[in-house]
């Protein structure tokens, strides 16, 4: 057993830099490139992708991605875990083979791939059976939205991704799969973890918390001494050193920018917490309660103490649903009375709505520049603000009344409040809102399949 | 004396749904005591009065120094609903670190915090 690992973090989300994950790999020595590509509305994108054309519906920039490091990777031994398979795992995997062919790397390497998340066609069965899946925030039953369902993918955890591994995996390609799992996996396969050790496996998952922000646990964002934080231009992406006894260090990679210390790591791990004593994910619960940080060298931070609790039956299950149609219009209005020109904008747009009879589910407002992100908190806007944005949205059922909506924001310029500009963009674009319905599914009902391939 | 949290925490937020978490980090580990009695979550609720329309919970991280907020019902609808500027209440930490609370004279002089 190796006595240390290092998996580096690459993508905090998809569409982050591109570089990262390429700088990663050649910026140090490191064991295992983690990818997080899916956000919670990331699969309906990529079904909407997928029926247009039967061979997308994946991350398309993991390819490119595949064919800068692929080569690094196989002659260093680096693993990869990434969820970029979305909903077409498999046309994914083809693509990354056909990378492979073209740099002359086929019979190299080993490409695993996990499928199962995806029970969009099981979704009646399930109904049909008594398996509800409600919303887990509001109650509601599923069948409220049932006709307008896009996808539905269950939150799978490591266990798969360790199969792949365990049978010889390079590169383990997932559908829905937890971002933590991504970083526990290539722990388990290499310390041998058991399914029951769950103080370990807490601490696996809460490593994988920690980098599967990318940036963002090695300086970016960051609110603590903000100033000073070097050469963010040149930002290190987070790095686990994983010692088989489930404790860890977070660094980044020598001669980077950013800075990795225990502010940091604090504020990474406080990022969309909920009950901390009850991180739930299909491996484990973990208890960040129980997480000791020590400073242990510059850009150096060790995690130790770390508790956790038994798995629970359920898994996650994330659904996308169409939810109606959205446009928001901007306009900027200068000094003098910048504040007061913006409210008598709106005044006179929200009446001419009124006057055109169209009805919205929400008509939002917002002042950016004088209280967009504070609201009342700030007090009464200065008259002497150099500038204020106006900024309407609306959302509703009826497409043709946000597309009439968005006829409405320009006119203001000619027929409002002066000293108001902005407009270069056009009229804004209506959109589809496809929301998120999250709901929860027993374990036994769902079977993840691994598969081997040569690459 | 009034103290603004600015000068004694930092903070991150993010969202789960129409829910906005604000973790609330003391500067110095002497700070943490202070934050713990002060920013209880009525006082969190009261602070967001037209931005959090439902309830705060509160959790404490004495390992961390911090304290963990949900303020929830804040986000018009939350994720791809949400009309704001900021579905994702990135801006709830700041927000939050407007708040002032209550520090005996001393500790404060103590810190240099006068």
């Amino acid at each position: 057993m190796r006595e240390r690992i290092r998996i580096a973090g690459g993508q905090g989300f998809w569409g982050d830099l591109p570089d990262a994950p390429v700088r990663q790999v050649e910026g140090g020595p490191i064991d295992y490139l983690m990818l997080d590509y899916l956000a919670e509305v990331t699969m309906s994108i990529m079904q909407k992708q997928r029926s247009r054309d039967p061979n997308a519906g994946y991350a398309k920039d993991f390819i490119p991605l595949m064919r800068q490091i692929l080569p690094a990777c196989i002659e260093r031994n680096i693993k990869v875990t990434a969820n970029a398979g979305g909903v077409n795992v498999e046309g994914c995997a083809q693509a990354v083979k056909n990378v492979a062919a073209e740099l002359g790397l086929s019979g190299k390497y080993r490409l695993g791939i996990v499928t199962g998340d995806d029970i969009m066609t099981r979704l009646d069965e399930f109904l049909d059976r008594g398996i509800e899946l409600r919303n887990m925030d509001t109650g509601e039953a599923l069948s409220q939205v049932r006709d307008r369902i896009q996808s539905a993918n269950v939150y799978l955890g490591a266990w798969p991704m360790v199969e792949a591994l365990n049978r010889g995996a390079q590169i383990v390609i997932t559908g829905r799969a937890t971002d933590t799992g991504l970083t526990l996996a290539p722990l388990i396969h290499e310390f041998g973890w058991a399914v029951d050790d769950w103080n370990r496996l807490s601490a696996g998952t809460i490593a994988g918390h920690i980098i599967e922000c990318g940036g963002q646990s090695s300086g970016g964002n960051c609110q603590y001494d903000w100033r000073n934080i070097p050469d963010l231009a040149n930002i290190g992406f987070p790095i686990v050193e994983a010692s088989p006894d489930g404790t860890f260090i977070i660094t980044k990679h020598e001669g980077t920018g950013g800075r990795v210390n225990i502010p940091s790591v604090k504020e990474q791990l406080l990022y969309e917490m909920g009950d901390p004593h009850e991180y739930i994910t299909p491996d484990c619960v973990a208890d960040f309660a129980t997480v000791q940080l020590e400073d242990a060298g510059e850009n150096r931070v060790r995690v130790h103490g770390i508790k956790g609790y038994p798995a629970t039956d359920s898994l996650k299950v994330s659904i996308s649903y169409s939810a109606g149609f959205k446009a928001v219009g901007t306009l900027v209005y200068s000094w003098p009375d910048a504040y007061d020109k913006a409210k008598a904008a709106d005044q006179i747009l929200r009446s001419r709505l009124d006057r055109l009879g169209l009805k919205f589910d929400r008509v939002l407002t917002e002042f950016v520049g004088a209280n967009a992100t504070h609201g009342p908190l700030v007090g009464e806007p200065s008259p002497d603000l150099a500038e204020v944005q106006l900024r309407v949205g609306v959302r509703g059922p009826d497409r043709s009344a946000v597309e009439r909506f968005t006829k409405e924001i320009a006119p203001l310029i000619l027929t409002g409040p002066p000293g108001v500009t902005g407009f270069a963009g056009g009229r804004p674009k209506v959109e589809e809102i496809v929301a998120y319905w999250p709901a929860l599914i027993p374990k036994k009902e769902i079977k993840a399949s691994v598969q081997i391939i040569e690459g | 004396m009034l103290v603004q949290l600015v000068k004694l925490a930092h903070a991150r937020s993010g969202d789960k749904g129409d829910t906005a978490n604000v973790g609330l980090i003391a500067l110095k580990p002497e700070y943490f005591p202070w934050l713990n009695r002060e920013v209880t979550a009525e006082r969190v609720k009261e602070h967001f009065a037209g931005i959090c329309q439902g309830e705060v919970e509160r959790f404490e991280l004495p390992n961390l120094e911090a304290l963990n907020f949900l303020l929830h019902e804040s986000l018009d609808g939350g994720g791809t609903l949400s009309l704001m500027t900021d579905a994702q209440g990135k801006t709830f930490s700041t927000a939050l670190l407007r708040m002032k609370i209550e520090v005996p004279d001393d500790e404060a002089r103590k810190f240099g915090l006068i």
